[in-house]
C-alpha cells in the first residue's frame, strides 16, 4: 500500500470515511452560516433597498439605526424580557424538577402535562394568550363575572406592562422543557451523595443549593444556551400576541429586522439591525466560549 | 394491449395539444375579503372567456404580507405571469432591475393614454417613458364616514366639516359613544394623518412635503396645525379598542362611534349592512374642508417570462383587464372607480357620485405610495403608531421626528 512505502501514513487521510462523511456539514457551515453572515455584514454598509447592491455608504445605516426610537425600544424590551425570562425559566424549571424528583406518584402524568405547552408553536401560544389576556374575553372578564367588578388585568393593552404579558406566555410555553432538562440532570446525580448528605444531617434545601446544583453545571450551561438563543430570536410570539403594540411597547429586534428587510424594502437597514443582533450575541458568547473551551484545550 | 398503449399515446398528444392552445397564467394578488374575491372572479371569468386559463394565486394577510412573497418569487427566478401592486414606487426597483415587462407597444396600440383618467394614473405606471403596468381601479383615502344614529343619540346635528365634528365630540362622549373609530394597525394611523394634511394645510403643503420632501414645510406652522388636528383625533379615538379597519367601520355602522376616517373601500361595508348614503350615514370627501381626493389604487405588473406562449397571453390579459365591460363588472364589485372615463356608471351610489364629481373637476393629487418609498412609509407608520398610542407624546415632538423622516427621505 502507498502508506507502507512512504513509511508514515499521511495525517490528512486518517479516518478518511469519517472526514468524507462530515464534508457536507463542514461545507454547509462554511458557505451557509459563515458565508451568509459575512455577506450580510458587508451589505449592511451599503444603501441596498429592495435588491442588494454594492454602493457603500459607510456607517450611515448604523447611525440611522441607533437614532430610531423604535430600535431603541426594541433593545430595551429585549433586555427586560431576556433577563426576566432567564431568571424565571431557570428558577421555575428547577423547582418543578426538584418537586417531581421527590419520587411522587403519577410523575409521568405531571411531566407530560407540564411539558405539553412546548409542543405548541409560538404562534399558537401567542394566540391562546392573546385571548386569555384580552380584557373582554379572558381572565379579567372571568374575575369580573365572579363579582369583583373593579378587577383590572389587561397587560396587552397597557404600554408599561405589555412586555410582561408576553413574558407570561413565553414562560408557560418554555418552562416545561427546562424542567425536563433539569430533571434529567437531577437523575444523573449519584444516589450515594444524597445518602451521604442525609447521614451528615444536611437539610434538603442546602443539599440542593450547595451540592447538587454545582454538580449540575453542564446541564445548566446547556439550558442557558437553549434559553438564550430563544430569547434573542423571539419574534413569532410577539407578532401573534401584540404585533409590537400598543405603540412600540412590545417591539423586539428580530421584528425590526423583518419589517425593514421585507415590508419596508430596505435591505441595508435590516442587515445593519441583524448585524447588531449578531454582535450582541457575540459579546455574550465569545468570552463564555473562551472560558469554557479555551482552558480545557490547553490542558488536553 | 397495443391498442391500449396507442390510446395512452394519443391522449398524451391530445393533452399537450390542448395545453398549447389554452395558456395557464398564474396571477397573484392580495384580495381575499368577500367583495374583493368576487371582483377578482370577474377578471378570471373574462380571461377564461378568451380561451386561456386564470390560475388564482391569492395571498391572504394584506399587501404587507403579500408583497415580500411576490418580490422574493420574482427576484428568486420563479416569476408569476402577473401580479398586483399599488402603482408607484413599490415595484420601482424591480422595474429598474429589468425584471418587469415593458408594455409601451400595447399601450400605444390600444391608446391607453386616451381613455385612462386621470392621466396621473398612467404616469404612475411609467418609468423613463415606458409603461410597465396596467392600472385597474381608483381608490381614494380622503373620506370621513359619519353615523347618523350616533349623532341623533347624542342630540347634535350631523357635522359637515372636520371642525364641527371635533366640536361635537364631547356630546358624543357624554352619550357613551366613541367619537372617532380608528383601528390600531399602523397603516390606518398613517393614513388618517395623511388625510388630515390636505384637509387642514391644503394641497400645496401636501405636495411640498411628500413630493418635494421639503423639510422646512414639514417642520413649519402649516404642518403644526395638522399635528394639532391629529392630537384632537388621538383624543377622540382614545377608546376605540379595535384593530382592523372593517371592525372600526362596523362601530360607525352600528352607531357606537361617531365617525371614521377611511378610504372609499369602507363604502362596501355600509352597502353590505344595507345602509343608505345620506339617510343612515354621510360621507365627507376631504373631511368636508377641502374637496380633494388622492388618486391611487391597484395595478397589475407583468414579470418577464421565458415561455413565448405565456408572454403572448400576458398581452391578452392586459387588454382584458382594461376592456370597458371588465372594468365596470370588476369595479362595481370592488367598490372602486373604473380607470376608464368612457364607461357608464349609473349603478353608482351617492358617495361614489361625489367622488366621480371631484374626479371630473380634476381636484386630485397623487397618493403617498406614489410619492414615498416603502421605506419612508414604514418610518411614518412607526411614528404614527407610537403617536396615537402614547398620549404623553406631544404634537411638537412628533412633528420634529416627522420633519426628520421627510428630510431623510428620497
Amino acid at each position: 500500500m502507498a502508506q507502507d512505502q512512504n513509511g508514515r501514513p499521511s495525517q490528512l487521510f486518517r479516518n478518511l470515511n469519517a472526514k468524507v462523511a462530515s464534508l457536507p456539514m463542514i461545507l454547509t457551515a462554511l458557505v451557509v452560516f459563515v458565508g451568509g453572515t459575512v455577506w450580510t455584514v458587508v451589505y449592511s454598509f451599503t444603501n441596498s433597498r429592495l435588491l442588494p447592491r454594492l454602493q457603500f455608504v459607510g456607517l450611515d445605516q448604523y447611525e440611522r439605526l441607533w437614532s430610531t426610537p423604535r430600535w431603541l425600544a426594541s433593545i430595551e424590551n429585549l433586555m427586560i424580557y431576556g433577563v426576566l425570562s432567564l431568571i424565571f425559566s431557570l428558577t421555575i424549571g428547577f423547582v418543578l424538577a426538584a418537586l417531581l424528583d421527590q419520587k411522587i406518584r403519577f410523575e409521568s402524568v405531571f411531566r407530560t402535562i407540564i411539558l405539553y405547552p412546548f409542543a405548541l408553536s409560538f404562534i399558537v401560544t401567542g394566540l391562546v394568550w392573546q385571548w386569555l389576556l384580552n380584557p373582554d374575553f379572558g381572565v379579567q372578564h372571568l374575575v369580573r363575572g365572579l363579582g369583583w367588578e373593579s378587577f383590572t388585568f389587561n397587560p396587552l393593552y397597557d404600554q408599561s406592562i405589555v412586555i410582561y404579558g408576553i413574558l407570561i406566555a413565553a414562560l408557560w410555553q418554555g418552562t416545561g422543557l427546562v424542567m425536563c432538562l433539569m430533571l434529567a440532570g437531577l437523575r444523573g446525580i449519584d444516589e450515594d451523595i444524597w445518602k451521604a448528605a442525609r447521614v451528615d444531617g444536611i437539610p434538603m434545601w442546602k443539599t440542593y443549593l450547595f451540592i447538587v446544583i454545582p454538580m449540575m453545571r453542564p446541564v445548566f450551561v446547556t439550558t442557558l444556551v437553549i434559553i438564550a438563543s430563544g430569547i434573542v430570536r423571539v419574534y413569532d410570539l410577539v407578532v401573534a400576541q401584540t404585533s409590537g403594540g400598543p405603540g412600540h411597547a412590545s417591539e423586539v429586534p428580530a421584528k425590526y429586522v423583518y419589517d425593514y428587510m421585507f415590508s419596508a424594502q430596505n435591505l441595508g437597514q435590516g442587515f445593519a439591525a441583524s448585524t447588531m443582533m449578531l454582535l450582541t450575541v457575540m459579546i455574550v458568547v465569545v468570552p463564555w466560549a473562551y472560558l469554557e473551551f479555551g482552558g480545557r484545550n490547553k490542558r488536553g | 394491449m397495443n391498442s391500449f398503449k396507442a390510446l395512452i399515446a394519443a391522449s398524451t398528444v391530445l393533452g399537450t395539444l390542448g395545453m398549447a392552445q389554452a395558456t395557464d397564467l398564474e396571477v397573484t394578488h392580495w384580495w381575499t375579503s368577500g367583495g374583493e374575491a368576487a371582483a377578482v372572479a370577474e377578471f378570471a371569468k373574462a380571461f377564461d372567456a378568451t380561451g386561456n386559463k386564470w390560475i388564482d394565486g391569492a395571498i391572504a394577510g394584506g399587501g404587507n404580507t403579500a408583497r415580500p412573497v411576490f418580490i422574493s418569487r420574482i427576484t428568486g427566478g420563479d416569476p408569476m405571469a402577473a401580479t398586483q401592486f399599488n402603482h408607484g414606487r413599490q415595484a420601482e426597483e424591480l422595474v429598474q432591475a429589468g425584471l418587469m415587462r415593458d408594455f409601451t407597444e400595447l399601450a400605444e396600440k390600444e391608446g391607453w393614454k386616451n381613455f385612462i383618467r386621470p392621466a396621473s394614473l398612467l404616469e404612475g405606471c411609467t418609468v423613463d417613458g415606458k409603461v410597465y403596468c396596467v392600472p385597474i381601479n381608483i381608490h381614494s383615502w380622503q373620506w370621513l364616514w359619519l353615523s347618523h344614529k350616533a349623532f341623533a343619540d347624542a342630540g347634535v346635528p350631523v357635522p359637515t366639516t372636520w371642525d364641527e365634528f371635533v366640536a361635537a365630540a364631547p356630546a358624543l362622549e357624554k352619550a357613551g359613544k366613541v367619537p372617532l373609530a380608528m383601528g390600531g394597525q399602523a397603516w390606518q394611523r398613517t393614513g388618517a394623518f395623511n388625510v388630515l394634511i390636505p384637509a387642514i394645510a391644503g394641497k400645496e403643503a401636501y405636495l411640498k412635503v411628500y413630493q418635494d420632501k421639503d423639510e422646512a414645510v414639514a417642520a413649519g406652522p402649516e404642518i403644526a396645525k395638522v399635528f394639532k388636528a391629529a392630537d384632537d383625533a388621538r383624543r377622540m379615538a382614545a377608546n376605540s379598542n379595535v384593530q382592523d379597519w372593517n371592525q372600526a367601520t362596523n362601530l360607525v355602522i352600528t352607531g357606537q362611534a361617531g365617525g371614521q376616517i377611511m378610504g372609499d373601500w369602507a363604502q362596501g361595508e355600509f352597502q353590505v349592512a344595507g345602509q343608505v348614503a345620506g339617510k343612515d350615514y354621510s360621507c365627507l370627501p376631504g373631511l368636508g374642508v377641502n374637496e380633494l381626493i388622492s388618486v391611487g389604487g391597484d395595478a397589475f405588473y407583468f414579470p418577464k417570462l421565458k415561455d413565448a406562449d405565456k408572454t403572448a397571453a400576458q398581452e391578452v390579459l392586459a387588454s382584458v383587464m382594461l376592456s370597458p365591460e371588465t372594468q365596470v363588472a370588476f369595479n362595481l364589485k370592488k367598490g372602486s372607480v373604473p380607470v376608464r372615463g368612457d364607461v357608464d356608471l349609473n349603478a353608482a351610489n351617492d358617495c361614489m357620485k361625489k367622488g366621480l364629481d371631484i374626479l371630473a373637476k380634476g381636484n386630485t393629487m397623487p397618493d403617498p405610495p406614489r410619492l414615498n418609498t416603502e421605506d419612508t412609509n414604514n418610518q411614518l407608520n412607526d411614528l404614527f403608531v407610537e403617536f396615537f398610542a402614547t398620549p404623553s407624546m406631544t404634537p411638537e415632538d412628533a412633528q420634529k421626528r416627522y420633519a426628520e423622516i421627510i428630510a431623510a427621505a428620497d
